[in-house]
């Protein structure tokens, strides 16, 4: 019953996106205001009948309705409840609802906070939404319905795949699909602008904090992915330039460089087209990675849920959306003046060779993703493109853009000498440099070229976002105190100087990591000393370990640095009851300079088993520094010209009592 | 009953034939080699994995023969060469440099040149561009009235 209210709940929702995608655009066209006001009221109502959907399926995970294939496919009841709920969405048909539900949230969320901007772009923005919530439900129904039945029940689930069950695991996808599918709302606001002709600075001032948090979703997301990657495949490992990576890497890069964009748009109403041009990239790209990991063209260690028949469907609905959007671009874009003069050194150009930098950089990841798929649809022996090709090529492309990054935001508008540029970071400059060939030889007494440039390239970015925004503070009138002129502090400012720190300390991690990673496979005999870079690691015993729905040998291994203890680590191996394969859990001692981490292999005979160590050097710092990315993204979003809107938007709302209960 | 739980354990993963990654000892000499090198292959088997990380049997068979040709004297390069003879360019995860492989090596660079230059010339045409949009007098003066609306409001 439960099931099929969800798929009941699904189909209205599906019957109010295409009431949303139609009639609010023709009430634009005609200037019908209760026309366009449909928008709003559908955009509610399908939000409301896919959070009921939802709710439906994970009521049928949690009660254990085998009745229902896809909960058969991927529950137990031996499952922990917390599992229970993620597995909603740890298969292919629940994370396509997840994505439909995220969809229309992002849809609602419009609709509640735009009240202030001119009813004909809302209704357009809105419009364009629910085409595109058309698509993702429809695909839902058609292709991978969740709500399926199975008869007669089966007795027992098959469980949900042990890779997923981790903390990680349940809140990365949630994360990655609001990053995901936020790029709609800035794809919709610039297929907007392209209908309307209108692009003016309340159109960027609107677009631009949706953009903002659709990064921040993303940064977070991706963040949640290469953690659980570290935790769970048990290799010691952040980042493996896999494809389904990749595929979220991408729309990452283009939002960067969107969000970059709009900035200029914002205060220099400039580079207008491109903007648009990078907001359907944006969004483009997140549907290419839906394909990518959804239709099984690509292998990859995270691909858990695909199947070639459904790629068909989306590639498809993607040539649409691309086709058709970029269509509108090369027929409309052309209308959009941007006259902004600047100069060769200038903050336009800087954050223009940005966007070159960031574009550049996603189409080589394209470009190195699909290789092996071209090859093989030319008949071409079959090709690998890993991890060295990636960090041979994207490095090269990095290193320009951090350096900029630390001039760009001292940079002015429109003109900058370069003798007062280079005045004021010459010391910035010697400093980092200096700070890059000592750092590693005090700490580790060892460097490389590669080392010392990356690490001078991380002071530099932070020293130079740091002073970006001192120097707000330190060049203050006499007659202001300190504590109005850091109050004075834009918050803008301040979110983007967080970000940018962020990426320093993300370099530092990556660097330090790659550079000074040591780590030991072995067979350890129980109560054997093994040496790893300064540590001295003892397998204690093994023993075994009941889990709800595993069993586990779980290890115990003694960590001492010059005999002083250091951590008790308890690394297992499990067997889980139904999906047998095994599976590594690794042991880890986060510090802030450094992680140690152990995995159990396979025992060799009863007091000596397989055994991995791995030293990790200022790993925690890749996640921090995205933290801070990620941080510096809702900062920037909140600035307080964004919530001057809102006040706006609120007293429109106060001279309208019907709206007000709607949004309550 | 420890011992017995670790029997039955070991007795499960042989009954199901589970492959598991094996621990190749390697001499010292010669174990920064052999751990970058096997990232540098890829499970021919597996989703997507180097055969570091690849529990699978044929991984297994590899990292000895990784082992065996350092032990022999073999070069880093004659390894790789080797292993793509056997296996085909699919077992390295770094492409080699081949006529089918020149889009994939030179494209990014190709392509960072076309976009500086596009920066470039765009940049050229703003700076010559005499049409400026900034606000003439007028408009200031009629933002900075609005502006000061919005703060008596406060």
């Amino acid at each position: 019953m439960v099931a099929e209210i969800g798929q009941f709940t699904l189909i209205i929702a599906l019957c109010l996106a295409i009431a949303q995608s139609t009639i609010p655009l023709i009430g634009a066209y005609r200037n019908n205001l209760s026309w366009m006001s449909v928008g709003r009221t559908a955009a509610s109502g399908q939000f409301l009948f896919l959070f009921i959907s939802f709710i439906c399926l994970t009521y049928c995970f949690v009660t254990n309705d085998f009745s229902v294939l896809y909960v058969a496919n991927n529950s137990n009841t031996k499952l922990p409840v917390y599992y229970q709920i993620s597995a909603v969405w740890g298969a292919h048909e629940g994370s396509l609802l997840l994505w439909v539900l995220a969809l229309a949230a992002w849809g609602f969320a419009v609709s509640i906070f735009s009240r202030a901007l001119p009813a004909d772009m809302i209704a357009r923005v809105l419009a364009v939404m629910g085409m595109i919530g058309i698509g993702f439900i429809l695909f839902t129904l058609l292709t991978s319905n969740p709500f399926e039945r199975l008869f007669p029940a089966a007795i027992e689930g098959r469980d949900l795949n042990p890779l997923l069950q981790d903390p990680g695991l349940v809140i990365h996808p949630p994360m990655l699909y609001m990053g995901y599918v936020g790029f709609s709302v800035a794809f919709a606001f610039a297929i907007a602008a392209l209908l309307s002709g209108k692009m003016d600075s309340a159109w960027v001032r609107w677009s631009r904090p949706w953009a903002s948090i659709a990064w921040v979703f993303l940064t977070i997301g991706i963040g949640l992915g290469s953690w659980w990657a570290y935790h769970e495949l048990g290799w010691g490992g952040w980042w493996f330039w896999d494809p389904v990576e990749n595929a979220s890497f991408m729309p990452w890069l283009v939002g960067t460089a969107l969000i970059h964009s709009l900035a200029v748009t914002e205060k220099r109403s400039t580079f207008k087209s491109w903007t648009i041009l990078l907001s359907i990239m944006a969004f483009s790209l997140s549907l290419l990675g839906t394909f990518l990991v959804r239709s099984g063209v690509l292998v990859s260690v995270h691909s858990f849920a695909s199947d070639p028949a459904r790629g068909l469907y989306i590639l498809i609905f993607l040539a649409i959306v691309v086709g058709s959007s970029l269509t509108l671009y090369a027929w409309r874009a052309n209308q959009f003046t941007s006259g902004g003069r600047f100069d060769l050194i200038s903050k336009e150009t800087m954050l223009l060779i940005n966007n070159v930098l960031l574009v550049v950089a996603m189409i080589t990841i394209l470009v190195g993703t699909l290789y092996p798929l071209f090859l093989d649809a030319l008949g071409l022996p079959k090709l690998s493109v890993g991890p060295p090709y990636f960090s041979a090529v994207f490095v090269p492309l990095m290193l320009p853009l951090v350096i900029l990054m630390g001039i760009g935001p001292i940079a002015k508008w429109r003109r900058v000498p370069v003798k007062e540029l280079f005045g004021k970071l010459k010391v910035l400059l010697l400093l980092g440099v200096a700070l890059g060939i000592i750092l590693p030889l005090a700490i580790y007494r060892d460097t490389t070229v590669m080392t010392a440039v990356g690490i001078a390239a991380a002071a530099w970015a932070i020293l130079t976002a740091l002073y970006a925004v001192l120097r707000l503070v330190i060049k203050r009138d006499s007659s202001t105190s300190f504590a109005k002129a850091c109050s004075k502090i834009p918050r803008a400012m301040i979110g983007m100087v967080t970000a940018h720190v962020g990426i320093g300390i993300f370099i530092l991690g990556v660097v330090f990591t790659s550079s000074f990673s040591d780590q030991k496979e072995t067979s350890a005999k129980f109560g054997e000393e093994i040496e790893l870079a300064g540590y001295t690691f003892v397998l204690e015993s093994v023993s075994g370990v009941q889990g709800p729905n595993y069993q586990a040998m779980r290890g115990s291994v003694n960590v001492t640095k010059q005999g002083s203890p250091v951590a008790m680590l308890y690394p297992e191996k499990r067997v889980y009851t139904v999906q047998t394969n095994p599976m590594t859990e690794p042991g880890i001692q986060t510090g802030v300079f450094r992680d140690l981490y152990v995995s159990l292999g396979e025992p060799l005979n009863e007091n000596e088993w397989g055994f991995r160590i791995y030293y990790r050097p200022f790993i925690q710092w890749v996640w921090i520094g995205t933290l801070l990315m990620a941080l510096g993204g809702l900062l920037g979003a909140m600035d307080k010209r964004y919530r001057t809107l809102a006040k706006a938007e609120k007293k429109a709302t106060n001279s309208n009592p019907v709206t007000q209960t709607t949004s309550a | 009953m420890n011992k017995a739980l670790i029997f039955i354990f070991m007795l499960f993963l042989s009954l199901l034939s589970v492959s598991n990654a094996q621990i190749i000892s390697v001499s010292p000499e010669y174990q920064e080699r052999y751990d970058h090198l096997l990232h540098e292959l890829r499970c021919l088997v597996c989703q997507n994995q180097t055969v570091a990380e690849s529990p699978a049997d044929l991984s297994n068979d590899l990292r000895v023969e990784v082992k065996e040709m350092l032990e022999r004297g073999a070069t880093d390069q004659e390894i790789l060469d080797f292993m793509s003879d056997r296996y085909g360019d699919f077992v390295l995860y770094n492409p080699p440099v081949k006529p089918r492989t020149y889009l994939l090596w030179i494209g990014p660079f190709l392509l960072l040149i076309g976009g500086v230059i596009f920066a470039l010339m765009l940049v050229k045409r703003r700076s010559n561009n005499v049409v400026d949009n900034e606000l003439n007098e007028n408009e200031k003066r009629r933002l900075k009235g609005l502006l000061d609306e919005d703060d008596k409001e406060k």
